[in-house]
């Protein structure tokens, strides 16, 4: 800390200005670069595992085309809308922040909405978490993916909450910020979980 | 569940045990009452967010970890002592030697190492405090708590028994059927997040917050451990946290992964350990090659040799410790190709790890050696560590491994890389940086006694272990039959135990004798040191630098002290000092997550989700909160460094 | 003088060590071409490893001895050296061909030992089940089944089958060569052989449960004419397993040594399925036909 914390930089976007938000924003790359590895690990585990169905179904009997493409269609879309919504930020406009933050957590939504109703389509076909190795580690793989989003749709709120009462500050512009890189990566981790589970799943 | 299962019984040892938690807890509870120190307790040191006296705490644990680790090795070093013995049963020898694994590596090593580099690292590059000084208290209260939940399973429910690296299918519901390998799959997850957290802000910390002048290649060479430390932790820990997360849904919710029906696979299990297990002994050593680096340096009176080397052996070291895993179990029958590949990487880290042990006796060499306590931990690592080296590359060649594999000799070899190497380390960083963190010297003579006990009851102890290897005899066996030879060295390696134990024993008579008529440290550089650490008062204040240092070279206090004289601080370039606030909510925020593992362990869910939701209302009280620290007015650093610097 | 006083004091637990504590048995002793193969490979390990040892202790105990600060040289100040390129060239380089030294026979080592010894005589197969805490053996051209010991042709390669009903165990008998892990639903193969007749003990090297210790077995070598005797013998004389008794044997706990005329092979082969319930019972291979298609895993091939 010490007079670095407030050493203050005006030539740069609001949210890098401090040098406590240059931490924060670094801090929280290499907190991404910690989750790839989680997600490298379970996607190598759902890769070890998915032929492994045991008596229960394989992947190409299991997956729902319909959910899925929609889950995926509003995912891009949130990550497009939380894109214009920093956006907006860069511009000063913090009601057009607002609203495409609201935007992006309502789509973000609509995927949880979507994805649970996946999941206990599953279930209901008697397709659970126990039922074998692949079904455990897609539940595990799929979930934590869904979990981070939930996670997300919460902190967004906290966050538009934060914007509402204190305006822009180099502290909320940084969170908004943050928030929007947890997004986007977000996304990318779905892109892989697209291709790796379900459309392998269909083909294989 | 009865309560009688839910209280371990009928062991006189454990009934025990529960008198002694009981008495210690009233005794702490009534000392604290008695002295009004409850206010003291929590403003001073459960809300503290500074670096140092975080450190402190990690190191207090520590040593009372390698207590209870230590403990459960002599245990197992007496039943073993003779063949047939009936000291202690199966079972209970089993979760001994579980619970020693996996607490002298997560619970002592990793804690100590830590606790060093807080202490440390902020000193070492000029800083005032971490990147993230409340997370840092968080990781400390993940660390301890996971600790403790790992630790009551000892008395609550039953220890796990299925080894410390839990392989699959015993550790699974099949065949472990009480709460024990619950206990480590979730206390093992929660201090992993807090060693996960504190990878990420000392890796920002050196990254971001190093003191104008100190480039990267300037700097000290435990920082540069620390760098590479943390990466290895970034990238490793994910890893362990899925195993275990993975473990803890086969146990408690019935999942697949690793049982031994509906397409389970216990090998990825094993897999997934040593992804992470490798790279977690290198977690653990390379910073303790840096505390050699620094203390060999500081009492040869010389520059490190070969920094340069040193740097570019820890970075081939690192990467290489991702792309050995599978010599843990060459005779999983993976095939030729993969051991003779998997070989040779292995062997491949010796060639960075000699060239380091090349360059510490270079270091040695036209240096002027003062041998205090923390020297001689120094340079017995270097033999003692070569010993164990070599052995680690016959154990990499697969062809051989067959014939070492999960023997004695392994033993020997991992005591020897992680005693000679780790352990012997965390007592040289606390002989040499015992002042810097109390403000006095640990005794010098009961240091050499400590040293020289630990150091020969060490090789007494696992040097036989080698031979018990080669003839024959495996780990984790609990008794042995008579006529098998193995008698007499396992006599030997029980009497070495006994002299590490009264080695330890001596450092802990050295802690108390040190704190009431130990020398005081009035300088700051008792040592007459190289880095800037040394620039601070004994102990520092808590802003730790009036104003920042400039640093012109590796060793910036060296050469302060030759240019000029010192760190000298005038009092007109002092400004106001900000500071970050403690915080009480690390505190109970990990109290919650402790509750959360409970709840889990014991599949009590109700308590679980309660646990779970005090978690998240921390994450949002934290969200919410506005409170940017404060600022030390100049009056008071002023009064403050004239009181620190008295005797200087 | 101080230091070599110290040095003195460390040696003699050594000295005491080497005078007789240390028996020539288990992978000192080896037994077959497997295992000398392996002896072998260490000795010529050791060799450069004691190399290793003597120059770094050497260079230890010298520089030790010489700088260390003493009266006499209290005015002496260190040179400030940074470090030495060619040096650093030389300690890089020569670790590298003592690597290369060790990896190119531990690899032609690694490959040979997934062959048998010896091309002129016909390997026998045998299969071995390890369970809590018992080893089964079963003896698919000769029909016979033991428990707890095994008996072998000497001179003759010897493929070891490896499974497990229950935790993974690895199976090692050290004077014959080293070991490999038996795992449930997988397969592993082990070949060892004996040079003469003789009697060797195995363990399990992988802890997999309470009696873990106990999971000890004979090995014995028999001439040909020998071996062939005592299957004919077992053939006769021994009773037959059946269903109800397999699964007896497999209960968690201790059993003696067991003979058996026919194999438990011809219901179940734990090598082929994920065939386990928690309670030891095996399931019937018809109910798990889907699975054996699935998870069949054989490895080590």
């Amino acid at each position: 800390m010490g007079e670095a914390a407030h050493r203050y930089d005006e030539t740069l976007p609001l949210e890098y200005r401090t040098q406590e938000s240059r931490l924060n924003i670094l801090g929280f790359w290499i907190f991404l670069g910690a989750e790839v590895a989680l997600f490298a690990t379970l996607f190598a585990t759902y890769l070890v595992l998915f032929q492994r169905t045991g008596s229960g179904p394989t992947a190409g009997e299991l997956f729902e085309v319909q959910d899925v493409l929609i889950e995926t269609l509003l995912l891009l879309t949130s990550s497009f809308t939380c894109g214009l919504a920093i956006f907006e930020m860069r511009r000063g406009r913090i009601s057009g922040l607002i609203a495409w933050l609201l935007v992006t957590l309502l789509l973000g939504a609509g995927f949880i909405t979507f994805e649970i109703r996946e999941f206990i389509h599953y279930v209901h076909e008697g397709a659970t978490m126990q039922t074998s190795a692949f079904l455990s580690s897609f539940f595990v793989l799929v979930g934590t993916h869904g979990a981070h989003v939930s996670v997300g749709i919460g902190w967004m709120i906290l966050i538009i909450i934060q914007l509402l009462q204190r305006g822009f500050t180099p502290k909320t512009a940084r969170k908004v910020f943050i928030v929007s890189l947890y997004w986007h990566f977000l996304d990318v981790v779905w892109i892989f979980i697209f291709t790796l589970v379900y459309l392998l799943g269909m083909v294989i | 569940m009865k309560w009688s299962e839910f209280f371990v019984t009928g062991e006189p040892l454990i009934y025990a045990a529960d008198v002694a938690i009981v008495l210690t807890m009233v005794g702490i509870v009534f000392v604290l009452t008695y002295f009004k120190k409850w206010k003291w307790l929590w403003n001073e040191w459960l809300t503290t967010v500074d670096h140092k006296k975080i450190g402190v705490m990690y190191i207090i644990c520590a040593v009372l970890m390698l207590f209870r680790g230590g403990v459960d090795a002599l245990l197992m070093r007496a039943q073993l002592t003779a063949p047939n013995m009936k000291f202690l049963d199966a079972q209970h020898y089993n979760e001994i030697f579980t619970t020693h694994g996996t607490i002298m590596i997560l619970f002592m090593a990793m804690p100590f190492i830590i606790g060093l580099m807080n202490i440390v690292v902020p000193l070492q590059i000029g800083a005032r405090d971490v990147a993230f000084p409340y997370l840092n208290a968080l990781s400390f209260w993940l660390f301890f708590f996971g600790a403790l939940l790992f630790n009551i399973s000892f008395v609550i429910g039953g220890s796990p028994d299925a080894g410390w690296t839990a392989y699959f299918p015993l550790a699974g519901n099949e065949f472990s059927h009480g709460v024990g390998n619950n206990y480590y799959a979730v206390a093992l997850q929660i201090s992993g997040i807090g060693t996960l957290m504190t990878g990420i802000n000392f890796l920002v910390t050196i990254l971001k917050m190093r003191a104008p002048g100190m480039t990267l290649m300037r700097m000290p060479m435990f920082t540069w451990t620390i760098l590479i430390t943390c990466v290895l932790i970034i990238f490793a820990f994910p890893v362990l946290t899925v195993a275990l997360a993975l473990m803890t849904f086969d146990r408690v919710f019935g999942t697949q992964f690793f049982t031994m029906a509906n397409g389970g696979m216990s090998m990825l299990w094993a897999n997934l350990f040593w992804i992470w297990g490798h790279p977690e002994v290198y977690i653990v050593i390379l910073p303790s090659f840096g505390i050699f680096s620094e203390v060999v340096s500081t009492f040869a009176q010389k520059r490190l040799f070969g920094y340069k080397a040193m740097v570019g052996s820890i970075v081939g070291i690192a990467f290489l410790s991702f792309i050995v895993w599978v010599h843990h179990f060459f005779t999983m029958g993976a095939g030729p190709a993969v051991n003779s590949a998997f070989s040779i990487t292995t062997m491949a880290i010796a060639i960075p790890t000699g060239v380091k042990i090349f360059n510490w006796l270079f270091t040695i060499r036209k240096g002027k050696i003062r041998f205090t306590t923390a020297m001689l931990w120094s340079l017995a690592f270097i033999p003692n560590f070569v010993i164990g080296g070599v052995t680690g590359v016959m154990l990499a060649m697969a062809a051989a491994d067959y014939q070492y594999h999960n023997s004695y000799f392994l033993i020997a070899h991992f005591h020897y890389v992680l005693i000679a190497g780790t352990v012997f380390a965390c007592f040289a960083g606390l002989h040499y940086w015992y002042p810097k963190m109390f403000g006095h010297i640990l005794n010098e003579r009961l240091g050499k006694w400590t040293f020289w006990l630990f150091m020969i009851g060490f090789n007494v102890c696992f040097f036989p272990m080698y031979f018990l290897g080669l003839m024959g005899m495996t780990r984790r066996m609990y008794t042995y039959s008579a006529g098998l030879g193995w008698t007499p060295l396992n006599v030997v390696a029980t009497v070495g135990a006994v002299l590490m134990g009264i080695g330890f024993i001596v450092l802990c008579y050295n802690i108390y004798y040190s704190a009431r008529y130990g020398e005081r440290d009035m300088t700051g550089d008792p040592w007459n040191g190289r880095t800037l650490e040394w620039a601070t008062a004994s102990p520092p204040v808590h802003y730790n630098f009036p104003v920042t240092p400039v640093v012109e070279d590796v060793d910036a206090y060296w050469v302060m002290k030759k240019k000029y004289g010192g760190f000298h601080v005038k009092e007109e370039d002092l400004k106001p000092i900000h500071m970050p606030s403690n915080s009480g909510r690390p505190f109970w925020m990990s109290v919650a997550f402790f509750v959360a593992g409970f709840g889990l362990v014991f599949k009590w869910f109700a308590l679980a989700i309660v646990g779970a939701l005090f978690i998240v209302l921390g994450l949002i009280l934290r969200s919410f909160e506005d409170d940017d620290g404060y600022h030390i007015p100049v009056d008071e650093i002023k009064r403050m460094e004239r009181a620190a610097r008295k005797g200087a | 003088m101080k230091w070599a006083r110290w040095r003195a004091v460390l040696v003699l637990p050594f000295l005491f060590l080497f005078g007789g504590c240390v028996e020539r048995t288990a992978v000192l002793n080896p037994q077959g071409p497997v295992a000398r193969m392996q002896y072998d490979l260490i000795m010529w390990s050791v060799g450069f490893m004691l190399f290793i040892i003597v120059v770094v202790f050497t260079l230890f105990a010298v520089f030790l001895i010489r700088y260390r600060e003493k009266p006499e040289n209290a005015g002496y100040e260190p040179p400030d050296e940074e470090g030495n390129t060619l040096l650093e060239v030389v300690w890089t380089a020569i670790p590298i061909l003592i690597v290369a030294a060790l990896a190119v026979p531990t690899v032609k080592a690694t490959f040979a030992l997934e062959k048998p010894p010896t091309e002129k005589v016909k390997p026998i197969t045998i299969h071995v089940t390890a369970a809590n805490w018992k080893w089964i053996f079963s003896y698919p051209e000769e029909n016979i089944e033991t428990v707890n010991y095994v008996h072998i042709p000497a001179g003759v390669p010897v493929k070891f089958k490896l499974t497990s009903v229950g935790p993974m165990n690895s199976f090692w008998v050290p004077e014959l060569g080293g070991q490999k892990y038996a795992m449930d639903g997988m397969e592993t193969e082990l070949i060892l052989q004996a040079d003469k007749p003789g009697s060797y003990m195995g363990r399990s090297a992988n802890f997999s449960g309470e009696k873990f210790a106990h999971m000890e077995f004979e090995v014995v070598a028999q001439t040909g004419t020998d071996f062939r005797k005592w299957v004919n013998e077992v053939k006769q004389t021994a009773p037959k397993l059946d269903e109800k008794k397999y699964t007896q044997i497999l209960k968690p706990g201790l059993v003696g040594r067991m003979t058996f005329s026919n194999t438990h092979l011809q219901w179940i082969d734990h090598a082929k399925q994920n065939s386990h319930h928690a309670d030891g019972k095996p399931m019937k291979n018809d109910d798990q036909s889907d699975e054996a298609m699935t998870n069949s895993h054989h490895h080590g091939e």
